[in-house]
């Protein structure tokens, strides 16, 4: 679980996103299978899927991180070198200027570490577009050149949204790394400072709850209200609202899963969890993911197995159509059935109820 | 014990195709109902099944509540502290009889 290298650095096999996917489909390191995906959605007619209308522009800002959480479906790290050049956020500006995305959400790796995130949340902050940033907190506290992000997110208005597995530092360093729970809190108290996470604030602080370990989130509202009374008594911190997220099984949750024999276990309460009414409201119908070399994506996690949008004209962002993107099919494969599960999961949590 | 397969589990469910359906759908429709939210939350309901589970030593229930409380984020603190107040309740349950032993043996005894 302490891994302080990227899958790709360790050459791990599985960092090959065609053995994942094989692997997924029960034909490799694992026979098992399960019922297709796309069969679920045809039994609803959703087949094939479209999206409702691109509102939320995602853009993954590179691969860089300062931590190497043991679920991340990215496999981040210090080793990765794939930025997003100015250039690209160049080209995003201009996209986002002649459509009505409404909402920019930045990822990464650690999209702070981008040379040009602080100009680019300047620009988008000039178009008056919603800025969401996924922090992993620990940023803010790393290195004095970022002590100074939750001033510069409040001034541009920019809502954060960042991890904490659990309110204990063994839960979360098991996840996330040695240390990190201790420099979460001291970056959370940071943000509450400035009004991050206080009620009646303008500044929204909303925190993303995953599971540390092969088993699936518990009700989000439940969960919410005891994290919030946890870290009020224990630390003093306030936030807003809290997400459940689902570990989708690609990447180094996947890795783990096959390591500890949780595999077939795992996929298999994820398939008879499936949720019609979730399936529905999957994120990709709203959503365009866009990766640090400017390819176009259903979401992250399609992303981090390379598989690219189907509308073949508009695979880049240099040839971003949003017509036709509004109009293409959503890729799936059987990884889908983490965003469908219980009440659903998403980059916002439930998508249910 | 050994007869314990962890694959059973998931046929608790279908006990009434054997028999009895309408007294199985019972139990399920109460049990259903016992751990939904209520003056306790469904947290705590987990808590105290998974403490219960250890004192019957019901292998299933220990497997099911221990992967339950997690899911519904429990921590490692917690889901012990249940099952030493479980273990503690039967340890005192034990002792206090040891009372009946004392008010015999001074009976007993010159
Ligand atoms: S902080 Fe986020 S991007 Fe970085 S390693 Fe952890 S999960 Fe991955
Ligand atoms: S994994 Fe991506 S493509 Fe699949 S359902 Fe989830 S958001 Fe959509």
């Amino acid at each position: 679980m302490k891994a302080t290298k990227s899958m790709q650095a360790q050459g791990n096999r599985l960092a090959n996103t065609m053995i994942q996917l094989n692997v997924l489909n029960g034909k490799d390191m694992v026979d098992a299978k399960f019922p297709l995906f796309t069969d679920k959605l045809k039994e609803i007619n959703l087949f094939p899927l479209k999206p409702s209308g691109i509102e939320i522009f995602q853009i993954n800002m590179g691969k860089m991180c300062n931590q190497v959480c043991a679920h991340c479906h990215v496999d981040a790290g210090p080793d990765r070198k794939e930025i997003m050049t100015k250039q690209t956020l160049e080209r995003c500006l201009e996209i986002l200027k002649n459509t009505d995305i409404k909402t920019v959400d930045l990822t990464g790796g650690a999209p702070e570490m981008n040379p040009h995130f602080f100009w680019f949340v300047e620009e988008l902050s000039k178009l008056g577009k919603h800025i969401i940033d996924r922090c992993n907190l620990t940023i803010i506290v790393a290195n004095k050149k970022y002590h100074r992000l939750p001033d510069f997110f409040k001034e541009h208005g920019v809502e954060v949204v960042s991890s904490l597995p659990y309110f204990s530092e063994k839960r979360t360093d098991s996840q996330r790394g040695e240390g990190v729970f201790e420099q979460s809190i001291r970056a959370l108290k940071m943000l509450n400072e400035v009004g991050y996470g206080i009620e009646g604030t303008e500044q929204k602080l909303n925190l993303v709850y995953n599971p540390s370990g092969a088993f699936l989130p518990g009700d989000q509202s439940s969960l919410e209200a005891e994290f919030k009374r946890q870290l009020k008594r224990k630390f003093d911190i306030q936030f807003n609202n809290l997400y459940a997220i689902t570990n989708i099984p690609i990447s180094r949750f996947l890795d783990y899963l096959l390591e500890s024999g949780n595999y077939e276990a795992y996929m298999e309460k994820l398939v008879t969890a499936y949720n019609p009414m979730a399936a529905r409201n999957v994120m990709c119908r709203n959503t365009i993911s866009i990766s640090w070399d400017g390819y176009l994506y259903d979401c992250d996690f399609n992303q981090m197995l390379d598989l690219k949008v189907s509308e073949r004209s508009s695979l880049h962002i240099n040839d971003f159509d949003i017509d036709k993107l509004n109009n293409r099919s959503i890729v799936l494969n059987q990884h889908c059935y983490g965003c469908t599960a219980g009440a659903g999961s998403s980059c916002g949590g439930e998508v249910t109820g | 014990m050994s007869y314990f397969k962890p694959e059973d589990l998931k046929k608790f469910g279908d006990i009434g195709k054997f028999g009895a359906k309408d007294l199985a759908d019972k139990f399920f429709a109460y049990y259903g109902e016992v751990f939904k939210e209520g003056a306790l939350t469904q947290r705590e309901k987990s808590l105290i099944a998974l403490a219960v589970a250890h004192t019957v030593q019901c292998p299933y229930c220990i497997d099911a509540y221990t992967q339950d409380c997690l899911q519904k984020g429990s921590d490692e603190d917690q889901m012990m502290e249940a099952v030493h107040v479980a273990a503690a309740i039967k340890s005192g349950a034990t002792l206090v009889n040891s009372v009946q032993m004392i008010n015999k043996a001074d009976e007993l005894m010159m």
